[in-house]
C-alpha cells in the first residue's frame, strides 16, 4: 500500500506540473479530472483497513463527481464559450512550471514546521497536499481566462481533499457529501457565469472584466 | 433539535417549491409566507428556549438567537420590500419584452422564480450557518450561502452585474476553502478521531496543539474574514453591493456578512476556551483597525452611493471585530452593535434602491434635493445617515459609546483616539455626501410617486433602529450578557 500512495503522490506531482504547463483548456480540464478522482481513492489507499461501507460510498461520490460530472459540465461550458486556450497568461508557461516545482519545496518546508499528530502517513503526503494548494492558487491570479481559474479553484480542492484524507481519518458522512455537494454546486454555477460571460461579452477574458473600480472618472 | 432543523427547513423547501411555481402571485405569498413563518418560529425560540446538549451541531445558543434574530428582522422587511420592488421590475421587464420580440426567454427560466427561489434558499443557508457548532457543518453552510446568494447578484442581468458576480463567486469561493483547510488544521490539531464540535473542542481546549490551532485560526479568519469583508479581504464586497439588486444588498449587508461574522465568533470561542484568547483578540483588533481605516479612506469622495454604503459595511465590519478584540465590556458593546449595523444599513441600501428608481444613476452628483423629488426616500435618507454614524438616539450610539468607553477603561488609549478620529472622518465623509443628495436644486423636476411598500419597510427599520437605542428590553440584555460570556466578555 506504502508503495501505491507514492505512485499516487507521483501522479499528483506531475498533473500539478501539466496544469501549470498546459495552455489547452480541455487538457486541463481532464488533468484536473484525473487528479480528483485519483484523489477520490486516496482514503482507501490510506486506511486500507477501515473499509467501511461509510468509506467507500464517499470515495465512490467523489470518483463520480469530480472524474465525470465536473469534466462534463467544464467542456459543456467550454463549448458554449468557444474558446480553445490560453492566450497570454500573466506568467508565461515556462516561469509557471518553474513554480511548481518552488511550490514542492515549500509545502516540504511548510511541512517541516508543522508536524503531523499522525506520524504513520507518508511523507510525501502533506509536501504534495500543499504544493497542489499553491498550484491552484497560483493558477487562479496567474491565467486570464475564466475557465481556468475554475480549473485552478479545483485543483485548490484537490490540494484540501488530499490535506484532509490525511488528518481526518473518519468524518462524519453528512458533512462530507455536504463538501462535495458544495463544491459540485460551485462549478455547476461558474459554468452558468462563464456560459453568461462569453454570450456577454464574446470572451472569457478576465482581464478585460475590469469596469468596476473606485476613482472611475 | 427540532426547532432548529425547522428554522432551516421551512425556508429551504419554500425556496424549492419557488423555483416550480409559475405563477407570480402565489410566488409571492410564498416568500412571505416563509418569511413570516420564520420569524414566529425566531419569536418561540424567545418564548422559551430550546435546551441544547453541547455536542449538538446545531444549536440555538445566545449568540446564534441573537444573529437568527437579526436576520430573520431583516429577511422579512426586505421581502414585504421586495414585494414592492418585483412588481416595478416585472412592468419594466414587460415593457422591455414588447421592444425586443426575440429575447430568448425560453432559454433561461422565469428570473423572478430565481430570485425568490434563491432569496429563501440564501435565508435557509444563512440560518444553518449561524445555528452550526459543527465546523465542519458551518463551512458547508457558509459555502452555501455564497452559492445561493450568487444568481441574486447576477439579477439585473446587466455586464456590469456579471463581472461583479464572477468576481464575488470566485474571491469568496477560493477564501472559503482556505476556511476548509483550515477547519482541516482543526482537526489535525485535535488529533486522531476528533469530534469537530464546538462543545467537543472546547472541552478539551488545553490539550489542542497550539501551533495547528493557530495555523487554523488564521486560515479561518481568512477565510470567513474575506466573506465577512474584513480589510484588506474586502475586494469582492463594494462591487457586489453596488451591483446587486438594492434589497439584495440589504441582505448581503445586513445579514450575509453577519452570518460570516459567527463563523469568526465559534472560532474566537475555541480559541478562548483553548486559552488563546489573547492570540485571536490581537488578531481580531488589528483587522478591526485596518478595515476602519481602509474604509475611511474610500469613502471620502466616494462618486456611488451604493459603494459608499458598501464600504460603510466594511467600516462597521471592523468595528464588529475591534469590539471583540478590545475584550471586556467591548464584547457586549460589539454584538450589540452587529444589530444597530443591520437595522441601520438595511434602512439606508432600501431607500437607495429607492432612490435609484427615481433618479435613476447611482452616481452622487446625480442626485440632487431628494427631499424635494421623493420627499419620504429623502427624509429616510439623512435619518439613516444618523442612524448610520452612531448619532443618538440610536442603537449604534449605544454599541459605539460602549465600545470606546471599554478601549478607555482598559488605558488602551492609542486605540480609542484612532478609532475615535476614524469614525469622525467617516462621518463627515458620508454627511457631506448625503446632505448634497437630500437638499439642494432638485436635479429632476417635479416629484416622484412612491408606492407604501418602498418606504414603509425601511421606516420599520428606522423606527426599530431608534427605539432600541433608547430602551433596551430586559430579556435582550439578558441575551448579551450570556452571549459575551463565551467570549470572555465581561457586562
Amino acid at each position: 500500500m506504502e508503495a501505491l500512495v507514492h505512485v499516487l503522490m507521483v501522479f499528483l506531482i506531475l498533473a500539478n506540473l501539466r496544469l501549470l504547463g498546459g495552455t489547452r483548456l480541455n487538457v486541463c480540464i481532464v488533468t484536473v479530472a484525473a487528479q480528483g478522482a485519483v484523489l477520490g481513492l486516496l482514503p482507501l489507499l490510506l486506511h486500507p483497513l477501515s473499509l467501511t461501507r461509510h468509506a467507500l460510498t464517499i470515495a465512490l461520490a467523489a470518483v463520480v463527481l469530480k472524474g465525470g460530472l465536473f469534466p462534463w459540465l467544464l467542456k459543456r461550458a467550454l463549448r458554449q464559450a468557444g474558446v480553445q486556450r490560453e492566450v497570454a497568461p500573466y506568467v508565461g508557461f515556462t516561469p509557471s512550471m518553474f513554480f511548481g516545482v518552488l511550490a514542492l519545496g515549500l509545502g516540504a518546508a511548510l511541512a517541516r514546521k508543522l508536524p503531523l499528530p499522525a506520524p504513520d502517513a507518508s511523507p510525501l503526503l502533506v509536501p504534495v497536499a500543499l504544493a497542489t494548494m499553491l498550484t491552484g492558487l497560483f493558477l487562479i491570479v496567474a491565467r486570464r481566462q475564466a475557465l481556468m481559474q475554475v480549473v485552478g479553484y479545483l485543483a485548490l480542492e484537490n490540494g484540501i481533499f488530499a490535506f484532509g484524507a490525511v488528518v481526518m481519518k473518519e468524518a462524519p458522512l453528512l458533512v462530507e457529501m455536504g463538501i462535495l455537494l458544495d463544491i459540485f454546486v460551485a462549478v455547476f454555477v461558474m459554468g452558468i457565469m462563464v456560459f453568461h460571460i462569453s454570450r456577454e461579452f464574446d470572451h472569457t477574458d478576465t482581464e478585460r472584466l475590469s469596469e468596476l473600480k473606485d476613482w472611475t472618472p | 433539535m427540532m426547532l432548529c432543523l425547522l428554522l432551516v427547513g421551512v425556508p429551504a423547501l419554500a425556496g424549492v417549491l419557488a423555483f416550480a411555481l409559475r405563477a407570480a402571485l402565489p410566488r409571492r405569498a410564498l416568500l412571505i409566507g416563509a418569511a413570516l413563518a420564520h420569524a414566529g418560529l425566531v419569536a418561540s425560540a424567545w418564548a422559551k428556549r430550546p435546551a441544547a446538549a453541547p455536542e449538538a451541531w446545531l444549536a440555538l445558543d445566545a449568540t446564534a438567537l441573537w444573529f437568527v434574530t437579526i436576520t430573520s428582522v431583516l429577511f422579512l422587511t426586505a421581502s414585504v420590500y421586495a414585494l414592492g420592488y418585483l412588481r416595478r421590475d416585472a412592468a419594466t421587464r414587460s415593457h422591455e419584452d414588447e421592444d425586443d420580440p426575440d429575447d430568448d426567454s425560453i432559454f433561461q427560466p422565469v428570473p423572478e422564480a430565481v430570485f425568490c427561489g434563491c432569496l429563501l434558499l440564501f435565508l435557509a443557508a444563512m440560518t444553518l450557518t449561524i445555528m452550526s457548532r459543527h465546523f465542519g457543518l458551518l463551512w458547508v453552510a457558509m459555502e452555501a450561502t455564497t452559492l445561493a446568494s450568487a444568481p441574486l447578484i447576477y439579477f439585473h442581468r446587466s455586464p456590469r452585474s456579471l463581472e461583479a458576480t464572477w468576481k464575488y463567486l470566485l474571491i469568496c469561493s477560493v477564501g472559503i476553502a482556505l476556511a476548509l483547510l483550515g477547519t482541516f488544521f482543526l482537526a489535525a490539531a485535535a488529533g486522531e478521531g476528533a469530534d469537530l464540535t464546538l462543545g467537543a473542542l472546547a472541552r478539551g481546549g488545553a490539550r489542542l496543539d497550539p501551533r495547528w490551532l493557530k495555523a487554523a485560526a488564521l486560515l479561518l479568519l481568512v477565510g470567513y474574514g474575506t466573506k465577512m469583508g474584513l480589510a484588506p479581504l474586502h475586494a469582492w464586497l463594494p462591487d457586489a453591493h453596488s451591483e446587486a439588486p438594492s434589497v439584495v444588498s440589504a441582505l448581503l449587508s445586513g445579514t450575509l456578512l453577519n452570518a460570516a461574522w459567527v463563523g469568526i465568533l465559534r472560532l474566537h470561542e475555541l480559541c478562548v476556551a483553548a486559552g488563546l484568547g489573547d492570540f485571536s483578540r490581537d488578531l481580531l483588533l488589528l483587522f478591526g483597525l485596518v478595515s476602519l481605516a481602509v474604509a475611511a479612506l474610500f469613502i471620502i469622495g466616494q462618486r456611488d452611493y451604493k459603494r459608499l454604503l458598501a464600504y460603510s459595511s466594511v467600516e462597521h465590519m471592523g468595528l464588529l471585530a475591534l469590539g471583540m478584540g478590545l475584550g471586556g465590556a467591548a464584547v457586549t458593546g460589539s454584538l450589540l452593535h452587529a444589530a444597530g449595523h443591520s437595522l441601520a444599513k438595511g434602512l439606508l441600501f432600501l431607500t437607495a434602491g429607492n432612490l435609484l428608481a427615481a433618479f435613476r444613476s447611482k452616481k452622487v452628483a446625480d442626485v440632487r434635493g431628494a427631499l424635494t423629488v421623493t420627499p419620504a426616500s429623502g427624509a429616510l435618507l439623512l435619518v439613516g445617515l444618523f442612524a448610520i454614524t452612531g448619532a443618538p438616539p440610536f442603537i449604534t450610539f449605544v454599541s459605539e459609546l460602549m465600545i470606546v468607553r471599554a478601549a478607555i477603561a482598559d488605558g488602551r488609549w492609542l486605540v480609542a483616539a484612532l478609532y475615535l478620529v476614524l469614525l469622525a472622518i467617516v462621518f463627515i465623509g458620508m454627511a457631506a455626501i448625503f446632505l448634497r443628495m437630500a437638499l439642494g436644486a432638485p436635479s429632476k423636476d417635479g416629484r416622484k410617486p412612491e408606492s407604501r411598500l418602498a418606504w414603509w419597510p425601511p421606516l420599520a427599520l428606522a423606527i426599530l433602529a431608534g427605539v432600541l437605542g433608547v430602551f433596551l428590553p430586559g430579556p435582550l440584555t439578558d441575551l448579551l450578557r450570556e452571549a459575551a460570556q463565551a467570549f470572555g466578555g465581561t457586562p
